[in-house]
């Protein structure tokens, strides 16, 4: 999607993929909705491409702070009661999960 | 018709760093599901990662054992997917801002070096670990969040020997630098591997498909053996290959598609909002380089002349870290180093196999074994006694001058006792007298044996072939 916009190539976006990728079901309506908001957004970022960028790295982060780094030093994490305490369920001091299948 | 092979590995290996990669939760193997968790491996909304500057330094150090361009600016990225093993529904890891570029490792084949290339290392987050149960799966997320280094190589293996090698390979590296144990009943080293097989005489390569689910070597040698075998057939059949995932299943010896469909291959990478870029500034990677341990070809080469020792020998004892090590322990205190080399080699080796242990396991400390071998050069002992008391150090350690001296072990080199021994020996056995009289020089050893068991082996051999010899001269 950003490769299209970069090259100026068509920019259909292919909302149900897109939805599918991010586990979001939409329907018809919703799809349609959010096919012309998107492409808007996309034709909104495409303008940056009319400035000459030559030379420029794309910006990741806005503040230019880098190397935030800790020490390689342990400290408790939460009590397993405490963690578990969020699980819908649980197995064997694991989280319970529908079965998977590979 | 004839098909060259094309092989690629993507080795994971765990870095041992003390916390996690982007928390400071405890990375010990073992400990009960769930424990070693916080609100970041857990993927809390809102829990903020913060980088772990050993797992940087180890990464880098990796890549500078293999001669890896070390990238001055890396980032980190998501790599967007749903599967329970992850919570945030994205893994950090890094996509086109490694922290190393290229590089290469060497293996041998048919006696001749080959370089395999290396495309990139990067650091990544590892998952949790799935565990299934009847009609539902467990998630244990003390793995998740420990730092995970991703060795990709280029497709330059044409074999699953050559494979296989390479593995090998990279973890005496990744050994020798201290920054993993590899060890893979624990899950420290994994790997996926790309496989494509082309017509002999075709530029460029065939379709490759991926093989998951190798949780050793031999997996991989093996699941290797039978995908390229499986390619063969279908390409022979007037088939195509498709670019598909497969698993290797150990238990049929099989690989399977696993049906993943091409569209969950779209990561969506993006530049990880949550964590500043790492720009490494000369100085600093000038510092880590200055720690850089011997490799094991250099540590090999100076094997060979500090100690005067084979190429044979100093190649055997390089395989492993820990081994060299030890034969370094014992035999800087002694003063023959080519016998230390003997032991550790023939006795130490073969008694490690037979128990399956390491050789940090050994109760036979490096000073003991020097100590044992300076016992046999000043004849207080023999070989045949050396061995027993090797026996006994394996399994109560101890010093093998106490060991002498407790069980009286120590060699008979007084002129008389031996005599008397010889003479009994050739008063029992005329027959072994007459035999090396008439011309058969062997008979001699029958007799030797003989003494050595009346001495209960604490004779000195080369006293006891000298008399022998001389009483039987005319």
């Amino acid at each position: 999607m950003a490769n299209e916009a970069d090259q100026g190539g068509p920019e259909k976006i292919d909302v149900r993929y897109v939805a599918n990728l991010a586990r979001l079901y939409l329907d018809d309506s919703e799809v349609e909705t959010f096919q012309g908001q998107l492409e808007g957004i996309v034709e909104h970022v495409k303008q940056i491409g009319e400035l000459d960028l030559a030379g420029i790295e794309p910006t990741s982060h806005a503040r230019p702070v880098q190397n935030v780094l800790r020490e390689d030093v342990v400290r408790a994490g939460l009590g397993h009661e405490l963690v578990m305490d969020n699980a819908p369920k649980e197995k064997n001091g694991q989280f319970a999960v529908p079965q998977i299948i590979e | 018709m004839n098909y060259i092979v094309s092989i690629g590995l993507e080795v994971h290996v765990q870095l041992q760093t003390r916390s996690k990669m982007f928390c400071s939760c405890d990375t010990g193997y073992g400990a009960p599901p769930n424990t070693h968790v916080c609100p970041v491996c857990l993927g809390y909304p809102g829990a903020m990662p913060v980088m772990n500057k050993e797992a940087i330094r180890m990464t880098v150090l990796a890549g500078m054992m293999i001669d890896s361009e070390i990238s001055t600016y890396s980032k980190f990225d998501r790599k967007s997917y749903f599967y329970p093993d992850m919570p945030k529904n994205y893994q950090i890891t890094q996509y086109d801002k490694p922290f190393c570029v290229g590089g290469e490792v060497e293996i041998m084949v048919d006696d001749q070096p080959k370089i395999i290339g290396v495309t990139r290392i990067h650091l990544e987050e590892d998952v949790g670990k799935n565990m299934h149960f009847r009609g539902s799966s467990g998630v244990d997320f003390n793995r998740a969040g420990i730092p995970l280094m991703e060795i990709v190589s280029e497709p330059d293996m044409s074999s699953p020997q050559e494979a296989y090698d390479y593995l090998t390979a990279l973890r005496q590296i990744v050994t020798y630098t201290g920054i993993s144990e590899c060890n893979q009943e624990e899950g420290n080293m994994r790997c996926d591997v790309n496989c494509s097989i082309r017509p002999e005489g075709q530029e460029e390569l065939g379709t490759k498909t991926e093989l998951k689910n190798l949780n050793s070597f031999k997996a991989a040698f093996h699941a290797l053996e039978y995908e390229i075998a499986r390619q063969k057939d279908v390409l022979g059949a007037g088939g195509e290959i498709v670019q598909e995932t497969r698993r290797w299943d150990p238990d049929t010896c099989e690989t399977y598609s696993m049906r993943v469909k091409e569209k969950d291959h779209d990561y969506r990478y993006f530049p990880e909002p949550d964590l500043m870029p790492v720009v490494l500034d000369t100085d600093l990677v000038a510092k880590w380089r200055s720690g850089l341990p011997e490799l094991p070809d250099m540590r090999k080469k100076r094997i060979v002349t500090e100690y005067g020792l084979p190429e044979y020998d100093a190649g055997v004892l390089v395989s492993e870290k820990a081994l060299v090590d030890y034969f370094e322990g014992a035999a800087k205190l002694s003063s023959n180093p080519k016998a230390i080399s003997n032991w550790v080699m023939t006795e130490v080796l073969r008694y490690l196999a037979e128990k399956e242990i390491a050789i940090t396991a050994l109760k036979v400390t490096p000073e003991a074994l020097s100590a044992l071998v300076a016992l046999v050069d000043d004849k207080t002992i023999n070989m045949t006694t050396a061995k027993d008391i090797f026996a006994t150090m394996c399994d109560k350690g101890g010093a093998p001058a106490d060991i002498v001296k407790d069980q009286g072990l120590a060699q008979v080199s007084d002129d008389g006792a031996i005599a008397a021994f010889v003479k009994q020996a050739m008063d029992e056995n005329p027959k072994s007298v007459a035999d090396y009289k008439s011309g058969n020089k062997a008979a001699v050893q029958f007799l030797v044996g003989q003494v050595m068991r009346m001495s209960k082996g604490k004779a000195n051999p080369q006293m006891v072939v000298g008399l022998l010899t001389d009483l039987m001269k005319d």
